[in-house]
Parts: structure tokens; C-alpha cells; sequence
């Protein structure tokens, strides 16, 4: 610590250079923030800790083949599962198919199995009462500046109502919220009641798009799952039970190698990286070749010549690396609360510390030549200018 | 101080200025920028005077060989990472694109957006295909195909995982209507059978889908008797004979969506017009040409943003390394730069040399980047979810305009990297140059 001061002055010895240089290593931790914020909402699609105490069921053909409605008491009798509710896809759209957005037509008791989803008891009777009522998630009525009370139309784009309208109207009667701000995401979503789908919709009723199971005790969930397929077994509904996490990651990892793209990006930015900071600091230690001999002259050891190049590379890149991330930080938010469905997750902890690794390696690897320089330096040749 | 922040200042806009009309500017126009150049060096004094100063600057690299390398990767970073980005929303586009023509149209039920989530029953589908608009074949049958796009949930060949895949369920006339389309081996399906064919890019993605192999499609067995290429996304798809599809499915007699060739391109407002006024149908037309495009502006766009806002952040790194290595070259060299100001040299002469090292240099780069990006990218096999809700496979493509729009990013981190170096040494004084060590 009480060299700080000498690292430092080494460190802004040439102002110009060094401020470019940390002005490279930001932009690099920068994109470091932002992708792996992109990265961990893919990932993240997995791990909830609420999705491993639910399984979801679905038709072992294709997600989009329907369930019978029989099948709902008989995963009630299965034994661990809590409670069982059901969900039909809707794929309304509202106004233009660039506002998407998930809205589904529920069972009654679709909250109390997604306890995570809030809504105040008494919005949750009204839902119960109104037949047309719908429940939108905070983030998305924020988006529309909707408020209880409004009608929402949404456009079928598969189910039209029997008639042949294609406009279904709902009644806003609630707005839930999720405390978690890492699973904000699922903030954006309508859902109304699968009687009056079923009653109003013109074909597509008396069945269930997918069953979602609570069960009591995670780690169950194999057996369960085991025992929930084998009901339907050889019959023409088979079914394909998986938890929650396993079937949302398998569902992302469709859409594409998301990590695949995020980790041949960072190779590029931290290939360069180095090979720039690496240049920055070897140009830094030749230029004080006679600097570091004198420091060796008046008693400094080789090692802590060593060690001082060595944290004057560390320390460009925490500069840098710990601006660049806050940046980082600063506009994920920004871009969340301005777009809101969009897959970030906040810059949290563990991007922190992974970040604060890679400034730690990438300090040491671009330091260590230039360090070594240093340290096996002889005074008389340095000195000489040899 | 205040001087030099507005001296500072006043550079960076009368930078910015040719970095915007550079990036504006399409591929010739560089092309003719650089004869320009050359014309210019070539011909007028101070030209001359740049080319020698130039050609100093450039034999001196080797010298310099580590911190130019700087330049070099930094760039080559920048334009890899964007060539290959845009080279995966163009080998999307592309495919879907080329799937639709403005010949053939297709029918929906109006309000769907796709096929999956269409239902279109019987009766219309026989009305539609009865339009006179609709070209007919030498028994005069109108060549229609109603069909049932359904999603089989199958392995994927490289990590076992279970994948949507399209089903498609085609008409007697299909053939006739798909005229790109060939049987590259095995033969086609007979009409009434559980047999399947395979497009080319499925066959490669998918398991169970070599000929002879079977599949078992709801629960019941189908054998896959061929493969076909249509040269677009049908590629990734598996067909099949309509009315089995249907019966596997249980869909009766309704069908996903009825495609159609038109007696021409110019059929098709007619033929809009026909089916829209017809008070029996309740169905929306387009031509596939804009069903395909529709399916992938998305995510062509959302690439193309990440691609851009990735290579504008790595951009800013590598230009502040690019600044870096040019203000150190022009510090080495500031006695050979000070020596030729003595002689003669005029400033804008030296600042032209500085430029077109960095410039060079960034060229390098770009070559570099584009050209990683082509060897590992160019024809990668990628596939992501479609309109359908089905794996849609596709080619990377590194296209020529891609490559040009790269030297283009490379071009302005150079300008803008080599500029102020460039100008600091035609600045500098030459008394100071000489003294320097």
C-alpha cells in the first residue's frame, strides 16, 4: 500500500497515453457488462429458484398439440404434486404485432401456483367475478399506460371468437408485480380467464395448451415427472413433464447459441485488449528503463520492481475495467426501464466478480513481460543506457 | 488550457466530418476517393512531396512492428466481430427471402400471421383455388396446394436436444407449384401413405431423417423415402401428402393455408381483390414474397443492432489504441519527421503521410477482420426458431457489400485514429524535432 503513490505517479507518467489506454479498457468492460448482462437472461431463463418447485406438462408431439382436461384430476391424485393449474396460449395482439407480448387464458387458481406474480386481494376478487377481466403485469401496463378499469382489445391471431369477430375485448381489473427485480421479465404478460376462452372462442376450447404442477418438495421432481407421463403413457395424449427451468432453457437454447455468440465476441474485445494494454505497458517500461535502474540503485529489490509493474498493469486495468463495468451498470438500467422486455439482467454481483477477475488476470498476463524486463534489468547497463 | 481543449475540439468536428461522409458513401465513391489520392500524389507537387514523406513513414513499420500491430488487431477485432454479426442477419434474410416469389401467393385465415396459427376450412379453400387468377396446369387444374404446417418435436443431430421441426403437408399440385424444388435422392411420397420427404439442411440438422429411417409423427410410424432441395427455407422443413398429415393430426378437412401460383405477377391484385370481397371468405392474401420477407425483418433487425452497437463500442477501443500507437510513432520519428520539415517539407505533406500509414495500416486491419470472419463464418450452418415456431436453418453469408461495409469501419477508425497524431507532428516545432533523441 505505501507504494501506491510511486504506482500511481508511474502510472499518469504520460498522461495522454494513459488516458487513451483506460479509455480502451473501459469500452472493453463496457461490452463486457452489456453481453454478459445479455448472456445471464439467457441463462437465467433456467434457474429461478421458483421454477424448481414447478413442473410444466406439455404434449410429448409438439408444445403446440393440446392436453384433454381429464388429465387435471389425475395429476391432482399424483402423489408430492401441491396443486395443479392450466394455461392455454392466446397470441392476441394488441394494436400493431410489434407490441408482442405473452397473454394466456389461465385457470382461476393460475395465482396461486405463481405466487411470485402479486396481486392485491382485492383485484384478485375481481378478476375472480368478471368474466372478461384480465390481470396485466405492472411493467406492461406501465408500457401501455394502462389503468384498472380499461378495456384492452386484442387481436386473434388464432383463436377468433365464435361469429367470426376477431376482436376480443378484456376488462382490466388487476396488475400484479414481482418483487424480484431479476425476474422482472415476467412482468410483461396479460392473462384472463380460460372459462370465458373457452365458452367465447370460436374453436380451440375444451382442452389445455399445458398443465403447470407445484410440487412440495423439489426434489422430487424426477419421480414426479416419471410418474405424471406414465398416466398418460400409450394413450394418444402422451406427455412430456419437465421442470420449469429445464423447459424454459430448453426453449432459449432453440432461438440460438446465445453463449456461443456472447463468448466469441469477448474472445475478439479481450484478444485485442491485451495485445493493446500489453503495448501501452511495455512502451511504459522501456521509456523508464533508467527510472527503475535508479530505483534498484537506491535498494529496491528485483521482486519489488517486479511486483511494482505489476500493479501499475493491474491498476490500469481496475481503472478502467471498474469504469467501464459501472458504465456498464449505469445503462442496463437505463435500458430496462426504457424498454423493459428486453432480455438484461441488471449487472449484478457476479458479473462484478467476474469482471474484477478478468482486470486481475488480464493486468497480471500484460504486465508480466514488461515486469520481467524490469526486474532482470542490471543496473550498470541500464544506467549506461545499453 | 481553454485554447487547447477549443483547438482540440474544433479537430474532432472537422474529423467527424469526413468519418460521416465516408461511412455515406457507398463502395465506389471510396474507390474513386482513392484514385483520386492517387492522382493527387502522383501528380501535384505537394502530392509528390506526401508520397516521399509516405513512403519514409511506411518503410519504417518494421521497426515498429509490435505497436502497429496494435493498429492491426485492434481493427481486425472491429471488423471481424461486424462482418460476421451482419453475415448471420444476411444468411437469414436471405434464405427467407428467397423462399417467397411475387407469383405465388398464399391464403390465410385473416388475422393469422403465420401458418401454424391458421385454420382455413374446405369450402374456402375450394373457392380461392376456383379464382380465375389462379394459373391452372395442362389437365387445367388450378395449381393450388392447401396445407398443414405442423410443429414434430426431433432430436437435433449435433446435441441431442429436442428441436421443433416443421411438418408440412402439401398438395397433389405441390410439385408443379414448387418448380425449384428437385428430389436430390430417394423418391418422392405417394399420396395416401405415412411416407415423409426430407429437405437438404433437415436431413443434415435433424436425426432419424436419412431415407429409409423412421419417424414416429403422433404417435405413429413414418418413413422417410427422400430427400429434396428447394434452395430455400422449405429446406428445413419435412413434407409430406396433405391429406395424411391431416388424419395423423386429426385436423379433418381443414388445412394451415392455401399457396397458389398466379396467371402472373400482375394477377395479384386481382386476385387479392377476388378473395377480400368475397363475403363467404374470411381470409387474408399475400404474395409469399412478402410472407417471407415479413418473417424475418425481426430478427435480421435485432442482429443488426447488436452487430452495430458491439463493433461502435469495440470501434471506441480500438481507436483509442490506434491513437495510442500513431502519437508513438510520430514521437519516434519526430527527428526524421523534423528533418523533413527542415528541408522543405510543407505540413500538409507530413500530415498526409501520418494519414495514410494509419489509413494503410487500418486496410490491413480490415482485411485482417473480414477475412478471419470469412474463413470461419462465411457458409456456417446456424439454424434459430421461425414464424412457425420451428427451426428455420441457415447460411451465413459474408457477402462482398458486407466486406466493403467492414473497410469502411476500418477506413474511419483509421482516419479518425491517424488524424490527430498526423496533425500534432506537422505542428511540432522543427527545432524541437531535431534536438530530440
Amino acid at each position: 500500500m505505501k507504494y501506491l503513490h510511486l504506482v500511481w505517479s508511474a502510472l499518469f507518467r504520460r498522461k495522454t497515453r494513459t488516458l487513451f489506454t483506460l479509455l480502451s479498457v473501459l469500452a472493453a468492460f463496457l461490452l463486457f457488462g452489456l453481453l454478459n448482462s445479455v448472456r445471464q437472461a439467457f441463462a437465467n431463463a433456467g434457474q429461478s429458484v421458483a421454477g424448481a418447485s414447478r413442473m410444466i406438462t406439455i404434449s410429448k408431439v409438439s408444445f403446440m398439440v393440446n392436453l384433454p382436461l381429464s388429465l387435471e384430476m389425475r395429476l391432482q391424485a399424483v402423489p408430492g404434486v401441491a396443486e395443479v393449474t392450466y394455461a392455454n396460449w392466446f397470441g392476441g395482439i394488441y394494436q400493431d404485432p410489434k407490441n408482442f407480448f405473452a397473454n394466456e387464458a389461465v385457470a382461476p387458481n393460475f395465482f396461486d401456483v405463481y405466487s411470485e406474480l402479486k396481486l392485491p386481494p382485492a383485484q384478485m376478487a375481481a378478476w375472480q367475478a368478471t368474466r372478461t377481466g384480465a390481470v396485466v403485469g405492472a411493467s406492461l401496463a406501465a408500457k401501455f399506460h394502462w389503468k384498472i378499469g380499461d378495456q384492452i382489445p386484442l387481436q386473434a391471431t388464432i383463436f377468433p371468437q365464435k361469429g367470426g369477430v376477431n376482436t376480443w375485448t378484456f376488462n382490466l381489473v388487476g396488475i400484479y408485480h414481482i418483487a424480484n427485480p431479476r425476474e422482472r421479465q415476467q412482468e410483461n404478460a396479460l392473462f384472463f380467464h380460460w372459462k370465458y376462452f373457452d365458452e367465447a372462442a370460436a374453436f380451440g376450447g375444451g382442452v389445455a395448451g399445458w398443465y403447470v404442477e407445484k410440487i412440495a418438495q423439489p426434489k422430487d421432481a424426477d419421480r414426479i415427472a416419471q410418474a405424471i407421463d406414465a398416466i398418460s403413457a400409450n394413450s394418444d395424449h402422451e406427455t412430456k413433464t419437465q421442470s420449469e427451468d429445464s423447459f424454459q432453457a430448453s426453449f432459449v437454447s432453440q432461438f440460438a447459441d446465445i453463449g456461443l455468440i456472447v463468448g466469441g465476441i469477448m474472445g475478439a474485445v479481450f484478444f485485442t485488449l491485451v495485445l493493446l494494454t500489453g503495448n501501452t505497458m511495455a512502451q511504459a517500461v522501456r521509456e523508464r528503463i533508467p527510472e527503475l535502474a535508479i530505483l534498484k540503485t537506491i535498494g529496491f529489490s528485483n521482486r519489488s520492481v517486479l511486483a511494482l509493474v505489476l500493479a501499475e498493469a493491474v491498476l490500469l486495468l481496475a481503472l478502467g475495467g471498474a469504469a467501464g463495468l459501472g458504465l456498464a451498470d449505469v445503462a442496463v438500467s437505463l435500458i430496462r426501464a426504457r424498454l423493459g422486455a428486453i432480455p438484461m439482467l441488471p449487472v449484478g454481483l457476479e458479473s462484478w466478480l467476474q469482471g474484477v477477475g478478468l482486470m486481475a488476470v488480464i493486468g497480471l498476463l500484460v504486465g508480466a513481460l514488461p515486469a520481467r524486463r524490469g526486474m532482470r534489468l542490471r543496473i550498470v547497463d541500464a544506467l549506461a543506457g545499453r | 488550457m481553454w485554447r487547447k481543449i477549443g483547438y482540440f475540439l474544433l479537430l474532432t468536428v472537422a474529423a467527424l466530418m469526413p468519418v460521416i461522409v465516408l461511412v455515406l458513401l457507398p463502395a465506389w465513391g471510396i474507390l474513386i476517393g482513392a484514385a483520386l489520392l492517387i492522382a493527387w500524389l502522383a501528380l501535384t507537387r505537394t502530392g509528390r512531396q506526401a508520397w516521399s514523406a509516405t513512403a519514409v513513414a511506411v518503410t519504417t513499420i518494421p521497426q515498429r512492428l509490435g505497436s502497429s500491430s496494435v493498429v492491426i488487431i485492434g481493427i481486425a477485432g472491429v471488423v471481424g466481430v461486424l462482418v460476421a454479426l451482419l453475415a448471420m442477419a444476411e444468411g437469414f434474410r436471405a434464405t427467407l427471402q428467397q423462399t417467397g416469389s411475387d407469383d405465388t401467393a398464399i391464403v390465410l385465415r385473416a388475422g393469422s400471421q403465420t401458418e401454424i396459427n391458421s385454420v382455413v376450412d374446405h369450402e374456402s379453400i375450394v373457392v380461392a383455388s376456383q379464382k380465375p387468377q389462379v394459373m391452372r396446369d395442362a389437365h387445367s387444374r388450378p395449381i393450388a396446394s392447401p396445407e398443414i404446417v405442423v410443429a414434430a418435436t426431433i432430436p437435433k443431430k449435433s446435441n441431442g436436444v429436442d428441436a421443433n421441426v416443421e411438418i408440412r403437408g402439401v398438395g397433389d399440385e405441390a410439385f408443379e407449384l414448387y418448380s425449384r424444388l428437385k428430389i436430390i435422392s430417394g423418391r418422392s411420397f405417394r399420396p395416401g401413405l405415412r411416407e415423409l420427404i426430407v429437405g437438404k439442411d433437415a436431413v443434415r440438422e435433424f436425426a432419424h431423417t436419412r431415407i429409409g429411417s423412421t419417424l414416429d409423427l403422433n404417435r405413429q410410424p413414418w418413413t422417410v423415402v427422400g430427400v429434396f432441395d428447394s434452395g430455400d427455407s422449405h429446406n428445413s422443413e419435412l413434407w409430406a401428402d396433405t391429406a395424411v398429415v391431416a388424419t395423423t393430426y386429426q385436423r379433418g378437412s381443414s388445412v394451415s393455408s392455401l399457396t397458389v401460383r398466379l396467371t402472373s405477377p400482375h394477377a395479384f391484385d386481382a386476385f387479392k381483390a377476388a378473395i377480400t370481397s368475397d363475403p363467404q371468405l374470411k381470409l387474408q392474401v399475400q404474395t409469399t414474397h412478402d410472407y417471407f420477407n415479413a418473417q424475418s425483418e425481426g430478427l435480421s433487425k435485432i442482429i443488426r443492432v447488436l452487430g452495430t452497437t458491439v463493433a461502435v463500442i469495440m470501434g471506441i477501443g480500438a481507436l483509442f489504441g490506434a491513437l495510442n500507437t500513431m502519437y508513438a510513432a510520430v514521437a519516434t520519428r519526430s527527428r526524421e519527421i523534423a528533418t523533413l520539415r527542415a528541408i522543405g517539407f510543407r505540413g500538409v505533406p507530413v500530415v498526409v503521410s501520418v494519414l495514410i500509414e494509419t489509413l494503410l495500416l487500418a486496410i490491413g486491419g480490415g482485411a485482417v477482420g473480414a477475412g478471419i470472419a470469412w474463413l470461419l463464418f462465411n457458409n456456417y450452418t446456424a439454424s434459430t426458431l421461425g414464424a412457425n415456431f420451428s427451426q428455420v436453418v441457415f447460411e451465413f453469408r459474408v457477402t462482398p457489400a458486407l466486406v466493403a461495409n467492414g473497410f469502411k469501419w476500418a477506413l474511419a477508425i483509421g482516419f479518425l485514429g491517424g488524424l490527430f497524431p498526423a496533425v500534432r507532428a506537422a505542428r511540432m516545432p522543427v527545432t524541437d524535432g531535431l534536438r530530440e533523441l
